[in-house]
């Protein structure tokens, strides 16, 4: 008699699973934010052109000659003119995305990894735990992230292996503070009581009520981590603890061309206009993803 | 033809028969710690001291307070969403933790559910409906089919089209429908206790009025028992058999609510049921008959918790904590209602209620 009670299904809920969830519902109001759009697609075609480096890129970015040293802008043959050893800068900015890229994207992915699974822990967790790994995280925040960055890479030596990892133990205390604070506000709220006072295991709990809430606040706070971590990453090469010449990063590029700026002062400005484009980008991204995350926008 | 909620396989058998109360709490306690400062002395929060109860199968009983007296404390402390420092809770006859004929947490969380008081954050504001209603089967191990066809069928007996409203977030909802989805989930593992907690306070007052009609027919229907907290007085006269009303962490008076209400023993309770406003101008009062806020119950002193603000306050009541006193079929403590207690005025007050009641 039970199973037969359970099993009389009502018609009509096949119908009602298939409407879109909430990440659906978030891409639909994310397609509907032009900002968001704009940023997005600038991102794509800096993230493109990167990654189809060699082919379209219109030189070798590490050969050049010394006679068309500093070319300016709309020299024909160099669309972006030339650095101080005559290599051209359109194909040294297409291929240093791929560094400048990688140096400020990976390590904020690791952090968020790492510092938001922490973050939850510590924030679903009792006082003892929760109080060891958030002391220790305020150990990282007596210093100021760009000076952390430098100490570290610099005991550790240059290259980009520990540039990646100089920077993610930068961010992860940041992610995890923000995915601890949120986690606190959450575990809170009466539904996650309500989810407690069943028969759901702790693990259920975290994920099915407590995940899909906090992770849009790491989230928002990662993507515009990303933007800081650009500049941050451009920073360290920019001051040699990064990639090794000649290779070609956005930060390592602005130092080369720092000489050029009494000769050929819009030549140098070139990567900075990368650097700072691509981090405000993720910063209009971050915005755009934290009104469209927020639930009580639906159907405005 | 409407669905029973009750299901063999979900929900927990009737042990004791009809006469077993189905729930019996003795002496729950729970004092939470404050500290003041860095390097202030350890404080203790008496928010529940020693509260004793019985709820009988299919009997609704109401719990009325201030804020602050302990009811929802004493709610988290029997699903045990707070730990209790001390306290028995024997759920149908079986006592929780209680060893071999005991009963365990879980079986305790499938026989006993909460509808909380806040719709707006009770529900996960990024699951769709069907899915929260799902979510406690799921928990108890009903596979995915099976607990969306009973979550639809839930939703349906609540009141809300489960085509229309399953996929929905609660947001879309009114308040109304929110609480009808708290009130399907808090069903879905066909529990025997409910315990709704300011349940109704927070809606319109028409709302209101088709949440309680929900609710009785649902007791009728599914042969449910209802422990219903709230500060609205009427509305707990309205559903329930009977009454316990607390203060402070503490129960001053509980008994049958017909008596309770007709003939308060407690001083609290008539000043309580003195501060609900009337329409009759006979009944007008110019003095609020409690002033100010309950003290705070940190660290309380020794004797009746609410001497503070009683207007019959004497030296024993400072000095001796009144036990609770039978006087026919309820409850009462205070030394008034005691002959042995030494309260001047405890024959005056005993007489008076006793002739209220012969009167009656």
């Amino acid at each position: 008699m039970t199973m037969t009670q359970l099993q009389s299904a009502s018609p009509s809920v096949s119908a009602a699973t298939k409407a879109p969830g909430y990440w659906r519902s978030v891409g639909q109001r994310l397609m509907r934010d032009r900002v968001g759009i704009a940023s997005a697609l600038v991102l794509l075609a800096i993230v493109v052109s990167a990654l189809a480096a060699p082919l379209i890129a219109p030189h070798d970015p590490n050969s050049g000659s010394v006679m068309t040293r500093l070319s300016p802008i709309g020299t024909p043959g160099h669309l972006l003119g030339t650095d101080a050893t005559g290599r051209d800068i359109l194909s040294r900015l297409i291929w240093g995305g791929r560094l400048s890229l990688l140096s400020g994207i990976t390590p904020v992915v690791l952090a968020t990894l790492i510092g938001g699974t922490l973050g939850i822990i510590a924030g679903m967790s009792g006082r003892l735990v929760n109080g060891i790994i958030m002391r220790i995280t305020d150990i990282f925040f007596a210093f100021p992230s760009i000076l952390l960055a430098v100490a570290i890479s610099g005991v550790l030596g240059n290259g980009l292996g520990n540039t990646l990892v100089s920077l993610t133990v930068v961010f992860v205390p940041q992610v995890l503070r923000v995915a601890e604070s949120a986690t606190v506000q959450i575990a809170r709220q009466d539904y996650v009581d309500a989810a407690r006072a069943t028969t759901a295991s702790r693990l259920l709990i975290m994920t099915s009520q407590v995940l899909p809430n906090v992770l849009s606040p790491i989230l928002i706070f990662a993507t515009s981590l990303i933007a800081v971590s650009l500049v941050v990453a451009a920073g360290l090469n920019f001051i040699g603890l990064g990639v090794a010449p000649p290779a070609a990063e956005w930060g390592s590029m602005l130092n080369e061309l720092r000489d050029a700026i009494y000769i050929n002062p819009t030549l140098s400005i070139l990567p900075g206009v990368m650097i700072v484009a691509t981090s405000v980008c993720f910063n209009l991204l971050s915005d755009s993803l934290g009104s469209a995350m927020n639930i009580r926008e639906t159907d405005k | 033809m409407t669905q029973h909620i009750r299901t063999e396989s979900l929900g927990l058998p009737d042990v004791g028969g009809p006469a077993q109360p189905l729930l019996i709490v003795r002496d729950l306690k729970k004092h939470f710690p404050v500290r003041s400062g860095l390097m202030g002395k350890a404080e203790k929060v008496h928010a529940v001291d020693g509260v004793s109860f019985r709820i009988g199968k299919g009997e609704t009983l109401g719990i009325v307070g201030e804020s602050g007296c302990g009811k929802s404390t004493t709610t988290r402390l029997l699903l045990d969403l707070t730990r209790r420092d001390a306290g028995e809770i024997i759920f149908d006859g079986r006592g929780l933790g209680g060893g071999r004929d005991g009963i365990s947490l879980k079986e305790l969380r499938r026989g006993m559910q909460m509808v909380f008081q806040d719709s707006s954050t009770s529900l996960n504001p990024r699951a769709r409906i069907l899915d929260i209603v799902m979510f406690p089967l799921r928990a108890a191990g009903v596979d995915r089919t099976k607990a969306r066809d009973r979550a639809s069928m839930l939703l349906d007996r609540v009141g809300l089209h489960p085509h229309a409203f399953g996929h929905r977030f609660a947001h879309e909802l009114s308040g109304g429908q929110r609480q009808r989805v708290n009130i399907a989930r808090a069903l879905a593992t066909a529990p025997r206790l409910v315990i709704l907690d300011e349940a109704v306070s927070a809606l319109d007052k028409s709302v209101e009025a088709d949440v309680l009609n929900l609710l009785a027919d649902l007791k009728a229907e599914e042969g449910l028992t209802y422990l219903f907290i709230s500060h609205d007085l009427g509305v707990v006269r309205e559903v329930s058999d009977r009454v316990m009303v607390m203060y402070l962490g503490q129960i001053a008076e509980i008994g049958p609510a017909e008596t309770i209400y007709d003939r308060p023993g407690h001083p609290y309770t008539r000043a309580l049921l003195a501060a609900v406003p009337s329409l009759d101008p006979a009944k007008q009062i110019a003095e609020p008959p409690l002033k100010g806020d309950p003290p705070n119950p940190i660290n309380p002193e020794p004797g009746c918790r609410f001497r503070a603000r009683c207007p019959y306050a004497e030296g024993v009541c400072k000095a001796v904590d009144p036990a609770p006193v039978p006087v026919g079929e309820v409850e009462i403590s205070c030394h008034m209602c005691n002959r042995a207690s030494g309260h001047s005025q405890a024959a005056d007050w005993l007489d008076a209620l006793t002739k209220e009641t012969a009167d009656a």
